[in-house]
C-alpha cells in the first residue's frame, strides 16, 4: 500500500503541484466572488472552460505544431492573454445578465445560486451543441467529446535523481504562481483592489465611503475569470483538450479547495488549490486511483470540523455573525 | 370556484395569480380547503390518463413513467429538501446523498437478505434519517456556505464509495431489486392502481402519489408545531434563537434527519420501479436539480416546491421536441425564471416578506444597495461579512 | 356519468397551478385537461390512433440507444447499418414494408425506460434493434420481457444480460467473458505478456471488461495490476506513475475511446513503453485523435465486432462495405455490421410472412443465415451461436482488422 507511495513519492508530489496550480487558479474567482458577493458562483467553472477553447482556438489560428523551448512560453503568453481577455469578458457578461438584476432585486443569494447552475449548464450546452459544431467544424456528435489538438513538445527540462519535472508542468507551476502574486498585488495595492476589499468588509460602509459598488463587483469578476483564463491556457499546455463537461469536476475541486484554503482569502485560494493537488496525488497512491475523490472531500470534511474557517482562515473579524 | 375568480384579480405577470391564489387560501374556511384538497387528490390520481399524456409529453415518451419516474420523484425529493432547506434555512448540496442511502439501502437488503418492500421502505426511511444524523452530527456547526460544501462533498463520497465498493457490484450497481407486492387485481377504469408490474407505470406513480400525501400532511403539521416555529427562528436569525432559548442544534438535526428520510424514500419508490440501480443514478446534478425545483417553486412553501419540482422534471422532456437544444433551453429558462421572480414562482407569505427584509434561508447578497429594505451590516443573515485577507 | 358535472371544478385548478404558463398556454391546457376528464367519464380507454402493427402493410421496428450524448460515436454506426439494411428491404417492394424508427436514449438506463414503454404502448413496435448499451440493456429487458416484444442489441456486451432467462431478447455480438478469454489468450501467447495492468473507466462497461480481461491472464501466470480512473477527470498523472512503477508488458484499458485517447496519452508522455490495448469500446478512431497519432501507433484493439473495409471476410461484407461507403459517405465503423445483421434478423422474420411480435420472435429462434462477415444463428439464451473476437492495429490514422484472435500476427 505505501510502497508505491514511498518509491514514486517525487512524481507524486510534482503531479501534484502541476494539478494544484491549476486549483488555486480557478479557486481564486470562486474566493473573490465569494468575498464580495458571499455568492457561490457556480458559473465560474463554466468560464473556464470557456477559457480552454479560446486556448485551443489560439493554437489552431496560429498553426503551429510541436512547439518546445522558448517558443512554447510565447505561445503560452499568447494563449494566456486571450484567454483571460475571452474568460475575463464572459464572466462579466455573466454578472450583468444573470446576477446583476437579482441583486437590483435584492433578492437571496439563494436564488443566485440556482442562477449559477442555470448558466452554468446553458454555457455547457452551448459549447456542446453550437460552439463546437459551428467553430470547430466538428460533427454535432462530436460536440460532447473533447476537441484535441497536440502541438507541445515535451522535454525534460530538470531531471535531478528522482525529480523529473517536464517543460509543460514547470511552465504551469511557474505562470500560476506568477499570476498569484501579481493578483495579491493588484489587490493590495492599487485602488480598485482597495474597493474590492473595502466592499468584501462592509458593502454599506464602502458605499458611504464613496465606492462604487458594480464597478467593483464587474471589477472582481472580471479578474476572477482572467484568473481563470490563464488557468485555462495552463491546463491546455499540460492535457492539450478542451472539453465542455471538463469544468464540472474542475470547478468542485476549485471550490472546495477554496474552502479548504479559507474562503475569502486570496492566499488561501493558494494554499488551499496546492494542498488539495498534494492530498489528491498521495490519496490515488496509497488508496488507488478511484478513491481520489474520496480522499479529497474527506479532508475537506476534517480540516472543516477542526477548523471551521479553512486552513488559513476566513479573515480577521469573522467566524459568528 | 372562488380561488378561479379571484386569481384573475391578480396582477398578471409571471405568478402573480399564483400569488393571489395564495392570498385567497389564507382566509378561506376549513371546509373549502378540505373541499380543494380532495379535488386535488382527484386530479392527480386522474393526471396519467392519455388525453393529459398526448400534450404532456407528444414525442413519444410514455407519459404515466414520466409521471412515475420523473415527475413524481421529483416532488418527492423536493418536499424532503424544502424541509432541510426551506423551513430550516440550511443549504444542502448533497441531497442525492440520501436518495441514494433509500436506493442502496432496499437493493441490498432486497436482493442479499429477501426482505420484502414494506420492511425495506421502513428500513430504509430509517438508515436514510440515521445518515442524516450522522452527516449532520458533525458538521452542522458549520455555517451557511461550508455547509454547503460539505454536504456536496458528502454526496460525492456516497456514490464513490457506492461504485467503489465490490459488495454492491461497483458500477455495474444492482439488480433484481424487488418491486411492491401486488395487493389486489382490483381494476377500475383500466388499470389495476396496486399491481405492480414492469409495463403500467400508474400504479407506481399512485404509490408515489400516497407517499407525497403522506409527507404534505407530515410536514404540515411539524411546520405549526414547536418544530416549524423553531426552524423558521433559526433560519431568520440563528443567534437569536440560540439566545431566546432554542436548542438551534437539536433542531437543525432534526430538520437533516427528517429531510433525509424523506429523500430516502423517494429512493426506495425509484429502485423499486426501476428493479436495478447504479451508482450514476446519483450525481450532482440530481442534488441540484432538486435544490432548483426548491428554489424555482418558492422555498418554504409546498404547494411552490411541488409546482417547481413539476416544471423542472417535466421541461426537459417536453423539450424534447429540439432534442439537441433541450437542455441549453432549460438552462437559460433557469436563469430567466430566476430574474423574474427570484423569490420562486409561489413563495409563502411569510417567506415573501423575510426576504424582502433580507434575512431568512441564506440573506441576500453581499453588496446589496439598491435592493429595498436593506437594513446595515448585518443584514446578510448567517454569513458575516468577511473581508478579502490581506 | 354521473360524476360528470363536478369533474371541470379540479379541471380549473388544475389550470391555476399551471397559471406560470401564459395564459393562452393555460387555455390550452385547460382544454386539455378538460376533454381528459370527460372521457374519463364516458370510461373510453385506449383509443389509440398510432396505426402501425394494425393497418397489416406497414410494421415499425425501433432503433435505441446514445444518439446524442457523448458516445453517441459507437451508436451512430450500427444505427445507420440497420437503416440501411431497412431502406434495402423498402427498396424492394415487400408486401409489408417496415418504418425505422430511433429512439435517443442518451445511454442512460432512466431514459431508455420511459422511451421503450413510449415504442411499446405508443408506436406499437414489433421489435427492437438495440439498446445500444449494456445498462440500458438491464433496464429495458423486463419491460420487453413483460411487453413480449423482441430486441436484438448490436452492441450490449455485457456477460450477465444472457443468464437473466429473458426469452425476447437476443444479440448480436460476442460478450465480455469471450471478448476477455479470446483478447486475454492474445495478451499471453501472442504477445507474449507477463505483466499486465488493467485499467478501467469505473463505468459499468469499461470495469466489467477490464476485470474479466485480469481474471482471463491470470491463470496464464501473468501478473497483473488493476486500477480504475474517473472518467469525468483529465489528469491521469496518478495512474501514469502507478504504471510506471509496475512496469506491465501490456496494458488493457477498459472504456471508451475519449478516455483511451486520454489516458493512452499520458501515458506515452510519461515514459511507459508498454504495448497498449483497449476493447470494443475504444475502437473508434476518436482514441487516435486523443492520444495523438503519435502516442496512439501500434495500440491494439479487441472486439467481438466485425469492421470489414476489404471485405475479406465474405462476398456480403464487400457489399455491405461499398453501400455504406455510397449511403453516409463514410467508411464502415464500429458495429455498423453488427446494425445490419440485427435489422437483417427482423427482415428475415417479416418476410417470412410474421407481423406480430410475438411471431417474429418465434422466426428469431430459428433464423439461420450469413451476416455481414459471420453467420447469425441464435442460441436458447439469445446470443450467437458462433463467436469470434477480432484484433486491430492502429496503423497511422487507421484502425486495420488483423484478423481474429487466434490467428493475428503481431510483427
Amino acid at each position: 500500500m505505501f510502497d508505491d507511495f514511498i518509491q514514486s513519492f517525487w512524481p507524486y508530489t510534482i503531479d501534484g503541484l502541476a494539478l494544484g496550480a491549476i486549483y488555486a487558479l480557478v479557486a481564486l474567482g470562486y474566493t473573490m466572488v465569494y468575498g464580495v458577493l458571499r455568492l457561490i458562483n457556480f458559473a465560474h467553472a463554466e468560464i473556464w472552460m470557456v477559457g480552454t477553447f479560446v486556448a485551443l482556438g489560439t493554437v489552431q489560428l496560429l498553426g503551429v505544431s510541436s512547439v518546445g523551448g522558448i517558443a512554447l512560453i510565447g505561445l503560452v503568453a499568447v494563449m494566456a492573454l486571450a484567454a483571460a481577455v475571452v474568460s475575463g469578458g464572459a464572466a462579466m457578461l455573466l454578472e450583468v445578465s444573470a446576477y446583476r438584476p437579482l441583486r437590483k432585486k435584492g433578492a437571496s443569494r439563494l436564488a443566485a445560486l440556482i442562477s449559477a447552475i442555470g448558466a452554468s449548464i446553458f454555457l455547457q450546452q452551448l459549447f456542446a451543441t453550437v460552439v463546437v459544431p459551428v467553430v470547430f467544424g466538428k460533427s454535432e456528435a462530436q460536440g460532447k467529446l473533447p476537441v484535441n489538438e497536440h502541438f507541445v513538445e515535451r522535454t525534460n527540462v530538470i531531471d535531478i535523481g528522482p525529480i523529473v519535472i517536464s517543460n509543460d508542468k514547470l511552465i504551469v507551476f511557474l505562470g500560476a504562481v506568477l499570476m498569484m502574486v501579481a493578483l495579491d498585488q493588484f489587490v493590495n495595492r492599487t485602488k480598485l483592489g482597495r474597493g474590492i476589499r473595502a466592499t468584501a468588509q462592509d458593502p454599506q460602509a464602502a458605499v458611504l465611503m464613496g465606492v462604487n459598488i458594480d464597478r467593483v463587483v464587474s471589477a472582481t469578476f472580471l479578474v476572477g475569470g482572467a484568473m481563470a483564463g490563464v488557468a485555462a491556457a495552463l491546463y491546455f499546455v499540460r492535457f492539450e483538450q478542451a472539453w465542455y463537461f471538463a469544468g464540472f469536476l474542475l470547478g468542485i475541486k476549485a471550490f472546495t479547495a477554496a474552502v479548504l484554503g479559507g474562503i475569502g482569502n486570496i492566499r488561501g485560494a493558494l494554499v488551499g488549490g496546492f494542498a488539495l493537488g498534494l492530498f489528491e496525488m498521495y490519496g490515488s497512491s496509497i488508496f488507488g486511483s478511484e478513491w481520489r475523490d474520496v480522499v479529497a472531500f474527506s479532508v475537506l470534511i476534517l480540516v472543516l470540523m477542526f477548523r471551521p474557517t479553512g486552513i488559513l482562515g476566513e479573515s480577521l473579524q469573522q467566524a459568528r455573525a | 370556484m372562488n380561488v378561479t375568480k379571484k386569481s384573475k384579480n391578480g396582477q398578471g405577470g409571471l405568478g402573480g395569480g399564483l400569488d393571489a391564489v395564495r392570498d385567497r387560501w389564507a382566509v378561506a374556511p376549513g371546509w373549502q380547503r378540505w373541499i380543494v384538497y380532495v379535488l386535488l387528490i382527484i386530479g392527480a390520481l386522474l393526471l396519467p390518463h392519455e388525453s393529459i399524456g398526448s400534450f404532456m409529453a407528444p414525442s413519444g415518451s410514455d407519459w404515466p413513467t414520466m409521471l412515475s419516474d420523473q415527475i413524481g420523484i421529483y416532488v418527492l425529493l423536493a418536499l424532503g429538501l424544502n424541509v432541510v432547506v426551506g423551513l430550516a434555512g440550511l443549504l444542502d448540496l448533497g441531497y442525492v446523498a440520501f436518495y441514494a442511502v433509500g436506493g442502496y439501502t432496499i437493493g441490498i437488503f432486497g436482493t442479499k437478505y429477501g426482505w420484502s418492500f414494506w420492511e425495506l421502505l421502513v428500513l430504509a426511511i430509517l438508515l436514510s434519517a440515521l445518515s442524516g444524523v450522522i452527516l449532520g452530527g458533525p458538521t452542522l456547526r458549520l455555517r451557511g456556505d461550508y455547509l454547503a460544501i460539505v454536504t456536496l462533498g458528502f454526496g460525492e463520497i456516497v456514490r464513490q464509495v457506492a461504485r467503489n465498493s465490490d459488495y454492491v457490484n461497483g458500477p455495474r450497481g444492482i439488480q433484481g431489486i424487488p418491486r411492491p407486492p401486488d395487493l389486489s387485481e382490483f381494476e377500475i377504469f383500466g388499470v389495476q392502481p396496486f399491481t405492480y408490474g414492469f409495463l403500467d407505470a400508474r400504479p407506481y406513480y399512485y404509490l408515489l402519489v400516497l407517499f407525497i400525501v403522506l409527507t404534505i400532511i407530515f410536514v404540515k403539521r411539524l411546520e405549526s408545531s414547536r418544530v416549524g416555529r423553531s426552524w423558521a427562528a433559526i433560519r431568520e436569525d440563528e443567534d437569536a434563537a440560540e439566545l431566546m432559548g432554542v436548542p438551534t442544534f437539536r433542531f437543525k438535526l432534526a430538520a437533516f434527519a427528517i429531510g433525509a428520510a424523506i429523500g430516502g424514500s423517494g429512493g426506495v419508490v425509484f429502485a423499486a420501479k426501476q428493479t436495478s440501480i447504479n451508482p450514476e443514478n446519483f450525481v450532482f446534478l440530481v442534488s441540484a436539480l432538486i435544490l432548483a425545483s426548491v428554489v424555482l417553486g418558492g422555498s418554504g412553501n409546498m404547494p411552490g416546491v411541488m409546482l417547481g419540482a413539476f416544471l423542472l422534471a417535466w421541461l426537459p422532456e417536453r423539450l424534447r421536441v429540439s432534442e439537441d437544444f433541450r437542455m441549453l433551453l432549460f438552462g437559460a429558462a433557469l436563469v430567466v425564471m430566476m430574474a423574474f421572480r427570484p423569490e420562486g414562482l409561489w413563495p409563502s407569505r411569510q417567506r415573501k416578506a423575510e426576504l424582502a427584509e433580507g434575512t431568512g434561508g441564506m440573506g441576500s447578497m453581499g453588496a446589496e444597495v439598491a435592493g429595498p429594505g436593506t437594513s446595515g451590516p448585518g443584514s446578510s443573515g448567517h454569513a458575516a461579512p468577511t473581508e478579502v485577507k490581506k | 356519468m354521473s360524476g360528470h358535472d363536478s369533474y371541470p371544478i379540479p379541471s380549473r385548478i388544475r389550470m391555476e397551478r399551471l397559471g406560470t404558463l401564459r395564459r393562452n398556454m393555460m387555455r390550452v391546457t385547460g382544454a386539455v385537461a378538460v376533454s381528459a376528464m370527460l372521457t374519463m367519464g364516458v370510461a373510453a380507454c385506449g383509443g389509440d390512433d398510432g396505426g402501425g402493427e394494425g393497418s397489416g402493410n406497414e410494421v415499425t421496428i425501433g432503433f435505441m440507444g446514445d444518439l446524442t450524448g457523448e458516445n453517441s460515436g459507437l451508436v451512430i454506426p450500427p444505427r445507420n447499418g440497420a437503416q440501411l439494411a431497412i431502406e434495402q428491404y423498402n427498396a424492394t417492394n415487400p408486401k409489408v414494408k417496415i418504418k425505422f424508427k430511433p429512439y435517443d436514449s442518451q445511454g442512460k438506463p432512466e431514459q431508455a425506460t420511459t422511451l421503450v414503454q413510449g415504442a411499446i404502448k405508443q408506436d406499437k413496435i414489433v421489435g427492437l434493434i438495440g439498446p445500444a448499451f449494456s445498462g440500458e440493456s438491464q433496464a429495458t429487458g423486463p419491460i420487453l420481457e413483460e411487453a413480449k416484444v423482441p430486441s436484438v442489441s448490436p452492441s450490449a456486451t455485457q456477460i450477465t444480460l444472457a443468464e437473466k432467462g429473458w426469452k425476447f431478447w437476443h444479440r448480436v455480438v460476442a460478450d465480455d467473458a469471450v471478448q476477455s478469454a479470446g483478447a486475454g489468450d492474445f495478451i499471453t501467447s501472442q504477445l507474449k505478456a507477463k505483466k499486465v495492468a488493467t485499467i478501467h473507466d469505473n463505468q459499468e462497461y469499461g470495469k466489467g471488461l477490464a476485470d474479466a480481461i485480469g481474471n482471463a491472464v491470470k491463470p496464464k501466470g501473468a501478473q497483473i495490476m488493476a486500477e480504475g480512473v474517473d472518467d469525468k477527470a483529465t489528469d491521469y498523472s496518478a495512474t501514469v506513475n502507478k504504471i510506471k512503477s509496475f512496469n506491465p508488458d501490456v496494458v488493457y484499458f477498459g472504456g471508451y475511446y475519449a478516455q483511451a485517447g486520454r489516458l493512452f496519452k499520458q501515458l506515452r508522455e510519461g515514459g511507459v513503453k508498454a504495448r497498449l490495448m483497449s476493447g470494443d469500446g475504444s475502437l473508434a478512431t476518436g482514441l487516435i485523435e486523443g492520444a495523438g497519432q503519435e502516442n496512439a501507433q501500434g495500440a491494439m484493439l479487441s472486439c467481438g465486432c466485425l469492421i470489414d473495409e476489404a471485405g475479406t471476410s465474405n462476398a456480403k461484407a464487400k457489399k455491405f462495405a461499398t453501400d455504406y461507403q455510397a449511403k453516409f459517405g463514410s467508411p464502415v465503423a464500429i458495429y455498423s455490421g453488427e446494425g445490419y445483421d440485427a435489422a437483417t434478423a427482423f427482415i428475415e422474420a417479416i418476410k417470412a410472412g410474421n407481423t406480430e411480435p410475438e411471431k417474429i420472435n418465434q422466426y428469431l429462434s430459428t433464423v439461420n443465415f450469413e451476416g455481414v462477415g459471420k453467420p447469425i444463428k441464435f442460441d436458447a439464451k439469445g446470443e450467437l451461436a458462433s463467436q469470434d473476437i477480432y484484433v486491430y492495429e492502429v496503423k497511422a490514422n487507421k484502425m486495420p482488422l488483423l484478423g481474429n484472435t487466434k490467428e493475428a500476427k503481431v510483427e
